[in-house]
C-alpha cells in the first residue's frame, strides 16, 4: 500500500487574519513550539470548526501558502456557509485544530520534466546537457486561485517563471495579486470587464500564442473543464484540483469520489491533484 | 487498573473499543495518529465476492450533529483483499474483523469462506443492513425470514466468530436479534444507520445521488442506545454497540444499556484519534467508581423501574 507523508493533527494558533475583501479571509496559522510539518502545493487540511453548532465535519480547505521563514501557514477561507463563517470570525490569539498536509498536490518542474523526458523541449547548448526549458501557466478562478500562490513560489523557486491567468467575475474578486506578481507574470480575466481582459480565462488573448509545457488549474468546474479541453486542444499536459464534498479527507470514508479512467477514487487521498487525462471530462 | 478485556463469543478483544466499518478504511489509513495496537478491534470496509464500485457522487451530505452517506459498499473485492489488504492488516496487533455483504445467501457464504480461509481474522461482521444497495443489504435485514436465510448460509461455511449488524429501519430490531440468534449468530452488532436524505432548497433536488441515505453521527446516539437496551433484553448472545459515539461517556452508556463491546463510526472523521481517547477514557470511569472490570458494567442500567 502506497503510504504518503506523514499526517499530523495539530492546534495551531492564528497569529494573523488578513481581510482582503467582505467574505474573504486569509488566516495565517503557526505552530508556536515546532516547525510546521513538510506541506506541498496542491495538498489541503482539514480544519474543525468549533463554536458552530450545525457544523459537524471538518472543513476541507486548500494549502494558500507555507511561509517557511514566519514558519507560518495560510488558508484563504471565503465565507459562504455556516462553517467557514465562523472560520472568518476567528480572532488573532485564536486556536484551530488542522489535520495536514493532505492528498497529493500538482506535480512539480522537476517531477515534470522527467514525466516529459520524451515530449519535445526547447533545449540549452549553453552547458553541453540538454536543459529543458518550462514554460507554466497557472490558471484560476475565484477562490480556486488560492493554491496557485504557494504553487507558483514552488515553481519560481525551481527555475521556471510560472504565468499566471486568474479570473474573476469582477475586480473585487481577485485577491493578493500582488503575492502571485512576485513570483511570476499575471494575466486577468473580469466577467464585467473591471480588471484585464473581458470575459472567462479561457477567452484571454494569450492562448493565441500559448506555447506552454504544462497548465496547472484551480477553481469552478466548469472553468477547469474548459481549460483541460483548451489544454488537450493544444497538447499540454494538464493537471487540475478538485473540491469534492469530503468527510474525512483521509481516504477512508469514500464519500468524495470522482469518476476517473480508474473508476471511482478519492479526490482526498488520490487526489485533489489529477492529471486532466484521467478524468471523464 | 480496570481490566478492560471483554468477549464477542469466543473473540476475546483487549478492550471494547473497536472501529465501525466504513470509517475507518483498513486501519492504515489512521496509523499517523493512533496507535492501532492499542485498539480493541479493527473492522474493516465492507467486502463483498465481486469488486463494487459503489454509487454515483455526491454520496455525502451534512446534518445537525451527523451526516448522510450512500457510499454503496464500494470495495475490490474478496480476492483483492485476501492478496494485498490482508498481508498488511494482519500485521496490526489487534483484532482485525472483516464486515462481509452480498446480494444473496449464497454471495454471502462464498465471501465469508474465503474469510475464514484468513488465520488472523478471527471474527466477521455480517452486513445485512447496508441501506444504500439495490440488491441485497439491507433488503435482508429488514425481515426475520431474510435474516435468518443470510445467517444460517453462512454459519454453514464460517466457524469462527459471526457477528450480525442489524438494521434500525424495522419495525421490531429484538425480533430481527431473535431470528438472527437461532441460526447460531455468535453476537450482533448494531445499529447501522438509519435511512434518511437531505434536499437542496435551492436546486430543487435530494442532495445524494441515489436520494436517500444512511444518517450517522450523534444525531442518531439516543436511536441507537434504545435498541440496544431493548436487543439486550431479547437475545443472550453478546452485543456490539454503535451510532453516534463521540466519546467514552458516549461508550460507557452503550455498557450500561447492554453492550458487552463498542464501535466508533462517524467520530473519526472529526478525531482520527478519538478511538484511543475512548480507550483511557473508560478506563478512568471504571477506576472513578471502583469497578475491577470493565464486564462488571455491561447491562448494569438494566434495573427494575
Amino acid at each position: 500500500m502506497v503510504q504518503g507523508m506523514k499526517k499530523y493533527v495539530l492546534d495551531l494558533v492564528v497569529k494573523y487574519i488578513e481581510r482582503p475583501r467582505r467574505d474573504y479571509v486569509v488566516l495565517h496559522l503557526t505552530d508556536p513550539v515546532a516547525p510546521l510539518p513538510a506541506m506541498l502545493p496542491g495538498q489541503f487540511v482539514e480544519v474543525r470548526v468549533d463554536g458552530s453548532p450545525s457544523t459537524f465535519l471538518r472543513r476541507p480547505i486548500s494549502i494558500n501558502y507555507v511561509d517557511r521563514r514566519l514558519n507560518e501557514l495560510w488558508l484563504l477561507v471565503h465565507a459562504v456557509g455556516a462553517g467557514t463563517r465562523a472560520l472568518a470570525s476567528l480572532a488573532e490569539g485564536n486556536r484551530l485544530n488542522v489535520i495536514l498536509p493532505l492528498g497529493r498536490g500538482f506535480t512539480l518542474p522537476d517531477e515534470a520534466t522527467r514525466e516529459n523526458r520524451e515530449a519535445p523541449t526547447r533545449t540549452s547548448s549553453k552547458t553541453g546537457f540538454e536543459q529543458v526549458v518550462e514554460r507554466w501557466l497557472l490558471v484560476g478562478g475565484g477562490v480556486g486561485t488560492a493554491p496557485l500562490l504557494y504553487l507558483g513560489q514552488e515553481v519560481a523557486a525551481r527555475g521556471c517563471r510560472p504565468t499566471f491567468l486568474l479570473g474573476g467575475r469582477s475586480a473585487s474578486d481577485l485577491l493578493q495579486l500582488d503575492l502571485f506578481r512576485r513570483f511570476g507574470d499575471v494575466c486577468l480575466t473580469t466577467e464585467d470587464g473591471s480588471a484585464g481582459e473581458r470575459g472567462f480565462v479561457t477567452q484571454h488573448s494569450l492562448w493565441a500564442t500559448a506555447d506552454f509545457t504544462r497548465i496547472c488549474t484551480c477553481g469552478p468546474k466548469p472553468m477547469m473543464m474548459a481549460v483541460a479541453r483548451l489544454a488537450r486542444e493544444l497538447g499540454i499536459p494538464c493537471e487540475a484540483s478538485l473540491e469534492n464534498m469530503m468527510a474525512c479527507g483521509l481516504g477512508a470514508c469514500l464519500c468524495c469520489v470522482e469518476d476517473t479512467t480508474e473508476g471511482n477514487v478519492c479526490v482526498c487521498k488520490e487526489g485533489p491533484v489529477f492529471s486532466t487525462d484521467k478524468l471523464k471530462w | 487498573m480496570a481490566d478492560l478485556h471483554t468477549h464477542i463469543g469466543a473473540l476475546e478483544l483487549k478492550n471494547p473499543v473497536m472501529t465501525a466499518s466504513g470509517t475507518f478504511g483498513y486501519g492504515l489509513e489512521f496509523a499517523d495518529f493512533v496507535d492501532l495496537d492499542q485498539i480493541g478491534g479493527i473492522i474493516v470496509k465492507g467486502t463483498t465476492l465481486e469488486p463494487r464500485q459503489g454509487n454515483a457522487y455526491p454520496r455525502m451530505a451534512e446534518t445537525a450533529q451527523g451526516m448522510l452517506n450512500c457510499v454503496g459498499l464500494q470495495n475490490k473485492g474478496v480476492d483483492y483483499f485476501c492478496e494485498h489488504i490482508y498481508p498488511e492488516v494482519r500485521k496490526i496487533n489487534t483484532a482485525v474483523l472483516v464486515n462481509v455483504s452480498g446480494n444473496s445467501p449464497e454471495t454471502y457464504a462464498e465471501c465469508a469462506r474465503r474469510i475464514a480461509e484468513l488465520e488472523d481474522i478471527p471474527a466477521i461482521e455480517l452486513n445485512i443492513s447496508c441501506p444504500n444497495v439495490r440488491q441485497g443489504g439491507m433488503a435482508f435485514g429488514v425481515t426475520c425470514e431474510g435474516a435468518a436465510s443470510v445467517v444460517k448460509a453462512v454459519r454453514a461455511v464460517y466457524p469462527k466468530t459471526l457477528i450480525v449488524k442489524l438494521s434500525p429501519n424495522v419495525t421490531s430490531i429484538a425480533d430481527i436479534a431473535r431470528a438472527v440468534e437461532a441460526e447460531g449468530a455468535d453476537a450482533v452488532s448494531l445499529i447501522n444507520t438509519l435511512m434518511g436524505m437531505a434536499i437542496d432548497a435551492e436546486r430543487r433536488r435530494p442532495v445524494l445521488s441515489i436520494g436517500t441515505g444512511g444518517l450517522s453521527g450523534p444525531a442518531v446516539k439516543p436511536v441507537a442506545l434504545r435498541m440496544v437496551w431493548q436487543v439486550y433484553d431479547a437475545v443472550k448472545i453478546p452485543i456490539v454497540g454503535l451510532g453516534g459515539i463521540m466519546n467514552a461517556t458516549d461508550a460507557v452508556e452503550f455498557l450500561l444499556a447492554g453492550a458487552s463491546a463498542i464501535e466508533i463510526g462517524t467520530a473519526n472523521f472529526i478525531d482520527p484519534a478519538v478511538t484511543v481517547k475512548v480507550v483511557r477514557g473508560i478506563e478512568e470511569y471504571l477506576t472513578r467508581h471502583d469497578f475491577s472490570s470493565v464486564r462488571d458494567i455491561i447491562g448494569l442500567a438494566h434495573v427494575e423501574h
